[in-house]
């Protein structure tokens, strides 16, 4: 009896480097940022008055409120475009639709900065296009200025797309030949059959790639970097010139606005969870 | 109907010509020699790639990058083996609690974590503010649930509950179960997350430029630097970097075929779950398989 106890004490010994590592890096961080947030700038008062400060300030409301517009509208685009062009791919034969797949797979990868300086030598001021299209005499690159909102959205998309392809597509592996034959033979037309019950099949589905992907732009920090650098309001870049910039470290202030982007992002996972758990109910 | 076909065939053609224009014109700007009223290049050159292997800020930047990679992955691999072994096997009861410590970083962006780690290690007694030291405990954070689900999963596939009851009941000592039954079977299940970990790290920008930024230049972040300077040679560097990537995932995709035991039949359902698992272990879900 002894001896099992005396095992079991070596055995917790060899958890303790996982214990300290998930305290020193991971529960120790978020704690520290959370009690943080509750202090005045000089460390010492404890207050809410950071919080306060957030929603009355317009300039971080003016953050927090583009943060949550692009994430909106590029999750938006790529769940509507990820719909339609999954569904096509299904169409292709199965040897096809792996190589489309590898496809989208690989592009996933490329994000962040590299991914905003293809885009810089492609449409930035002496881009490629904006220069090639200049000389053809083409303005549709005149107005554009891919250091801006519009070229932003441009890039989130991008790197948004081919995420939700991965995680749409195989939602459609759900919806059976049977059913559509079922649904034509009691008389649906097509348009009923995806009214009915195609939509509503994919819906949580939907919903729930809509959440990882608005999360996903959320938290998006090196693309934006890159590209606006700290020329632009967003929620992100404005955490980071608080708690890591040469001038004005407010980190207190930070700290809340760290909290804040925290939470909804956990909202939105939790969401999504909520929408898997849906589906799993529904079709299993 | 013939129709409906060439409109499937058109878009899912303009979608793969969006994804790919950025790699392509990227990968022929680097490649370029005089570029800059034609659709194509009026000449080719190796000579940004010469210039760019001659450079000795990118090797030691490599460089960095790479330790910071062996380091943390490392590290990860030889305590994450014992502690998720030694929980499922002897305390179960802690699973779900595991479970849920290794799984937290997904809903946590980098940037958040930043802030946490900056403020918990500036000024405190462990000096590790600034250097390459916090960075690798970060690391080690962020490859957390990928590493986790990679180790749990192998250990569930070969039953390692029962495989080291039956190594005990004939004689062996636990680490001797663990050392000549577990670890060869767990092996290849280690490899795809510990790959998977490694192309994640390296374009890992958000928490090198915050907690360390230039006093230690990773990859990433003399690629930031080289953003505003000739787009040629940035381009190589972004071509460089983007083949490691294909290299790093492609032995991935390849590795979990082979691992498949089956070779005939469901080709698809394997790509399918192998994609939506990448994608759900790359981005994040807060959820393991089986919770």
């Amino acid at each position: 009896m002894r001896k099992i106890k005396k095992q079991k004490i070596y055995l917790l010994a060899l958890l303790l480097p996982f214990i300290l590592f998930v305290i020193g890096f991971e529960i120790g961080p978020l704690a520290a940022m959370i009690k943080n947030s509750f202090y005045a700038d000089d460390g010492i008062q404890v207050t809410i008055n950071q919080y306060l400060t957030i929603f009355k300030s317009d300039f971080y409301m003016k953050a927090i409120q583009n943060s949550l517009v692009i994430s909106l509208i590029s999750a938006v685009i790529s769940v509507i475009t990820a719909v339609i062009a999954a569904y096509s791919i299904t169409k292709f034969s199965q040897k096809i639709q792996n190589r489309l797949l590898m496809i989208t797979n690989m592009t996933s990868n490329f994000e962040g900065i590299p991914l905003s300086f293809s885009y810089i030598i492609l449409l930035g001021n002496n881009g490629l296009f904006t220069l090639l299209f200049a000389k053809m005499g083409l303005d549709v690159f005149a107005d554009f200025n891919l250091y801006s909102w519009t070229g932003l959205i441009l890039v989130y998309i991008y790197f948004q797309i081919p995420l939700a392809v991965m995680l749409i597509y195989p939602s459609y592996q759900g919806i059976k030949k049977q059913w559509k034959e079922a649904s034509s033979l009691l008389g649906g037309s097509k348009f009923s059959f995806w009214h009915r019950i195609g939509i509503p099949v994919l819906l949580p589905s939907i919903v729930g790639t809509f959440s990882i992907l608005f999360a996903n732009a959320m938290g998006a920090y090196a693309t934006a970097y890159a590209l606006v650098g700290s020329n632009y309001n967003l929620l992100s870049l404005q955490i980071a010139s608080l708690v890591a910039s040469d001038v004005a470290l407010k980190p207190q202030l930070g700290s809340a606005m760290g909290v804040l982007l925290a939470v909804t992002m956990i909202g939105a996972l939790w969401f999504n969870e909520q929408m898997m758990r849906r589906i799993r109910r529904d079709l299993r | 109907m013939k129709s409906l076909l060439s409109f499937h065939k058109a878009l899912v053609g303009l979608l793969v010509i969006y994804l790919l224009i950025p790699l392509i014109g990227t990968f022929l700007f680097s490649i370029a020699g005089k570029w800059d009223h034609t659709i194509l290049p009026e000449s080719y050159t190796m000579k940004w790639y010469i210039e760019l292997f001659q450079d000795e800020r990118f090797f030691d930047a490599f460089q960095r990058t790479l330790f910071l990679i062996v380091m943390s992955v490392g590290l990860s691999i030889v305590i994450m083996l014992p502690t998720i072994f030694i929980i499922t096997v002897y305390f179960s009861k802690w699973e779900r609690l595991l479970q849920a410590a290794a799984m937290l970083p997904y809903g946590i962006p980098p940037i958040v974590g930043a802030v946490g780690l900056i403020k918990l290690y500036s000024n405190s007694l462990i000096p590790i503010a600034g250097t390459p030291w916090i960075l690798i405990g970060a690391y080690f954070i962020t490859i957390l649930p990928f590493m986790y689900q990679g180790i749990r999963n192998s250990l569930r596939t070969i039953n390692a509950v029962q495989l080291v009851d039956a190594a005990e009941l004939l004689g062996a000592t636990k680490f001797q179960a663990f050392r000549t039954v577990v670890f060869p079977n767990i092996i290849s299940g280690i490899l795809v997350s510990t790959l998977l970990s490694v192309a994640l790290l390296f374009s890992e920008f958000a928490l090198a430029n915050l907690l360390v930024g230039g006093r230690f230049e990773t990859l990433q972040i003399f690629l930031a630097d080289k953003l505003n300077s000739s787009g040629h040679l940035t381009s190589a560097i972004v071509i460089t970097y983007y083949s490691v990537i294909l290299l790093l995932t492609g032995t991935v995709l390849k590795l979990t075929f082979k691992n498949e035991k089956n070779p005939a039949g469901k080709k698809k359902n394997r790509v399918l779950s192998l994609l939506r698992k990448q994608s759900r272990d790359k981005k994040f879900a807060l959820e393991g398989e089986n919770s």
